[in-house]
């Protein structure tokens, strides 16, 4: 029974990171209408740029956040003023390709800069340390800061679209692009801000991603059907649905290694399946069918 | 100097040339009618003056200032400002967000939440309702008020009282002299000649992409108007 409990305690906690890498991709879809192909890429490049700081100067990975995490906010925004922008409008095509493109890029830099070992980064006892609440049950340190990371990360989301002007201006535009025009918000400008908060979490992912796990340079794809799945299952649109999809997602694959080694991953994807099949706008919803 | 003046203006919807040509002006203070049929050119011609549609830059002068072509973004910050034909709401924010979304380019002014509520009470009682959850016409109060939030020294109103019963365009043209006390010039296009006659003080009847009749609602007859407006 313990061992049940703790499956299902490591599985929610997983999805803290899960949600983590999911509420970029929920924040530029929801405000550009745009999939970012190379979400996942964008994680396990900051994740490698960390690793390439912390290396050579010994540093502390959660020091190197404070680097990391702006620098990329930087870049996103960049990013979207000088590309992505220009792929948006009616057709949907050419965002999908673009990023798609930066996936196989981006990749293949990490790929001839680092190798394909799989590389991680350390935070020493930290790494292990548990707390115990009792009986044959404990839960991770680690696991726990990821956890409330992801929290604040959405409560401050959650803040940031519904007290702010630049919210609102983020969900006017999102709602109607020309007449959010008329309002003097600038689209482009809108969107840099937002595609570079959604790299700034990502990033924040990345790193943990790194610090909880072993990753390699081809390891961004398959944090992007997480992300999305988790997305997905929370329902567009609801911020606090994607840390509950990141939780589905995180115990189901729990639950599916608890019961076989090779049965993790698959049992992630059918938990995805089965709420698509059952509710196909995600447990959460809030967006209307255009 | 007139606050807006516009010289040969001219806008094409892909290769169809949608205007030829629009001379025009708006002094301080006053309210401006634009009467035509369906197709006549009147929405291009308010589209380009708010800059969602290309303009030459010396052909829009605004102030005193050449405006033509800017971004729309950067023309509202100059104080133009426009209810778009449809209201166009943004769905996902409530009344008051609508109204406060419109205060973006942060232009000092007169007009505040308070003082609309005051100009349109019902929003005042429904300010946390979603806006398109409103009637049509309580839906076009936001819109105008969401636009006199940027305290525009013009407001350009396209076809505000489009599928709205009579009753309900009497109370939203009700709201123009309320509007126009707080120095705010207005131009409205419209497809209801009547209520452009009485509203304005002066009317300019576009056909075609060109302007066919301008002048003073009074001074004008019933055949030039017609005559005008249907190009018979």
């Amino acid at each position: 029974m313990t061992e049940w409990i703790d499956t299902l305690v490591q599985g929610v906690l997983l999805g803290g990171l899960y949600s983590l890498f999911a509420t970029g991709l929920a924040l530029s879809f929801g405000v550009m209408r745009m999939i970012n192909i190379a979400h996942g890429d964008f994680a396990i490049l900051a994740a490698f740029a960390a690793i390439a700081i912390v290396e050579p100067l010994g540093l502390n990975p959660f020091v190197v956040l404070l680097v990391i995490v702006p620098l990329m906010g930087l870049f996103g925004y960049l990013l979207q003023r000088g590309v992505l922008n220009r792929t948006l409008g009616k057709d949907i095509l050419p965002p999908l390709l673009v990023t798609f493109g930066f996936s196989i890029i981006i990749q293949n830099l990490l790929l001839v800069t680092f190798s394909a070992d799989t590389r991680s980064l350390n935070v020493g006892e930290l790494g292990t340390a548990s707390i115990a609440l009792g009986g044959d049950l404990a839960v991770g340190v680690l696991p726990l800061i990821i956890m409330g990371v992801a929290v604040a990360v959405l409560a401050g989301l959650q803040w940031l679209f519904s007290a702010t002007p630049l919210g609102r201006a983020f969900r006017a535009a999102s709602d109607d692009a020309e007449a959010a025009q008329l309002m003097g918000i600038d689209n482009r400008h809108i969107y840099g801000l937002a595609m570079g908060i959604a790299m700034a979490i990502v990033a924040i992912a990345g790193v943990f991603l790194a610090i909880r796990a072993n990753i390699t340079p081809a390891d961004g794809p398959a944090r992007l059907l997480y992300a999305f799945e988790a997305v997905i299952i929370g329902g567009l649109g609801s911020l606090w649905g994607t840390l509950a999809g990141g939780m589905i997602l995180g115990v189901a694959q729990s639950v599916g290694l608890k019961a076989d080694p090779g049965w993790g991953i698959l049992a992630g994807h059918l938990a995805f399946l089965a709420v698509l099949a059952v509710r196909p706008n995600g447990l959460f919803a809030r967006t209307r069918d255009r | 100097m007139s606050l807006l003046e516009t010289h040969k203006v001219t806008a094409f919807y892909g290769d169809f040339q949608a205007l030829y040509g629009i001379d025009m002006k708006v002094e301080e203070g006053e309210t401006v009618a634009i009467i035509g049929s369906n197709g006549a050119g009147k929405s291009s011609f308010l589209r380009t003056l708010a800059g969602l549609q290309a303009a030459a830059r010396d052909s829009i002068r605004f102030g005193g200032e050449a405006i033509g072509g800017l971004p729309a973004h950067r023309i509202v910050g100059r104080g133009l400002a426009m209810v778009p034909e449809g209201r166009r709401l943004f769905p996902s924010l409530s009344v008051e967000e609508n109204l406060l979304v419109g205060s973006y380019s942060r232009r000092a002014g007169p007009w505040n939440l308070q003082r609309l509520y005051a100009l349109f009470p019902i929003l005042g009682e429904r300010r946390h309702n979603p806006g398109t959850a409103l009637s049509g016409g309580q839906q076009q109060m936001v819109a105008i008020g969401r636009a006199l939030m940027s305290n525009p020294r013009l407001l350009l109103c396209d076809e505000i009282s489009l599928g709205l019963a009579p009753v309900v365009i009497k109370d939203i043209y009700a709201a123009l002299p309320g509007i126009k006390a707080e120095g705010t010039s207005v131009l409205v296009v419209e497809q209801d000649v009547g209520q452009a006659m009485k509203v304005a003080d002066r009317l300019y009847c576009f056909q075609e992409g060109r302007v066919s009749l301008a002048g003073r609602p009074a001074e004008l007859t019933r055949e030039q108007i017609s005559s005008a407006y249907f190009g018979v």
